[in-house]
């Protein structure tokens, strides 16, 4: 969800005259919001300006944010980061998985979170 | 099932995790066919650039008393090492969060700034709350980065989505 939130405040200062790069690893959600110039990083979700503690490649991550947004002629622009995840090998499979053992966890956890915004009572919009 | 090897297919396992979750309707995601434009009015070694984050401060102080959180700013040369994450949704079984730099690299751009790439940071840096409400974001809380950038002479914005 923070690269939707994330992509829709970049299309709203473009559409005020502030250029932008986005830098995330959720490709398919930056670009179906659709933004103007966006760095793609195929890590696990959590580290998109670069992994933990490497920070000749946070650094390059950067300057390749700073070359899109000097050199990009037209929106919608992806750039794919020339690196990968360093550790387990499997990760694209973890996040948010849902299986035959974790569906009745889910389910209760489901049902707090409903009890909890309830008390919390949405803003008006 | 992911193809190994491509990007993961976030909205559709979002889905699924929500319909396990009990949730009826599916989550309506934001959706443009084409995207606004704006070129840089200067040249790179003379703009201004604010960084955003989708994180929260630590002494939760971007929180209302119902706990709704809003757009936040801090001084770049005072920001912390660590900033809070717990409400976001990221990978905790795979990585973590414990390195600020890995997802608001204000270090890497001020290195890149002293070596004469672009001129400098903005004087603050600013978060936005992630929400599922994207009425919210865009009446709310984009207009409130757009106002806190333009107060602070930002020629440009990266945004980093945890």
């Amino acid at each position: 969800m923070c690269h939707q939130t994330v992509s829709l405040v970049a299309r709203h200062l473009e559409e005020n005259g502030i250029p932008t790069v986005v830098i995330g690893s959720a490709k398919d959600i930056v670009e179906y919001t659709a933004v103007a110039r966006f760095v793609f990083t195929d890590f696990p979700l959590g580290n998109p300006a670069g992994l933990p503690w490497q920070t000749e490649m946070q650094k390059a991550i950067v300057a390749q944010a700073l070359d899109l947004l000097e050199g990009a002629t037209a929106p919608q622009t992806t750039v794919v980061a020339p690196f990968q995840w360093n550790g387990d090998p499997g990760w694209r499979a973890v996040y948010n998985r849902v299986t035959p053992e974790n569906a009745e966890y889910l389910r209760q956890k489901g049902e707090a979170r409903r009890r909890m915004m309830l008390a919390k009572k949405p803003l008006k919009e | 099932m992911d193809d190994p090897g491509q990007p993961v297919g976030y909205m559709e396992r979002t889905r699924l995790y929500y319909r396990a979750l009990g949730y009826k309707a599916d989550y309506q995601w934001a959706h443009n066919a084409d995207a606004p434009f704006a070129r840089l009015a200067k040249p790179l070694a003379e703009a201004r650039i604010a960084l955003l984050t989708t994180a929260s401060p630590l002494d939760g102080s971007n929180k209302d008393a119902k706990g709704w959180r809003h757009v936040w700013s801090a001084p770049v040369d005072q920001a912390p090492e660590g900033l809070d994450t717990s409400d976001l949704a990221w990978d905790r079984e795979t990585t973590h969060t414990d390195d600020r730099e890995s997802f608001l690299p204000l270090h890497a751009a001020a290195a890149l700034a002293k070596a004469g790439r672009f001129a400098g940071l903005t004087a603050r840096f600013h978060g936005v709350p992630t929400e599922y409400s994207i009425r919210k974001t865009l009446a709310q809380d984009a207009p409130e980065a757009l106002a806190r950038l333009r107060e602070d002479g930002a020629d440009a914005a990266i945004l980093c989505a945890i």
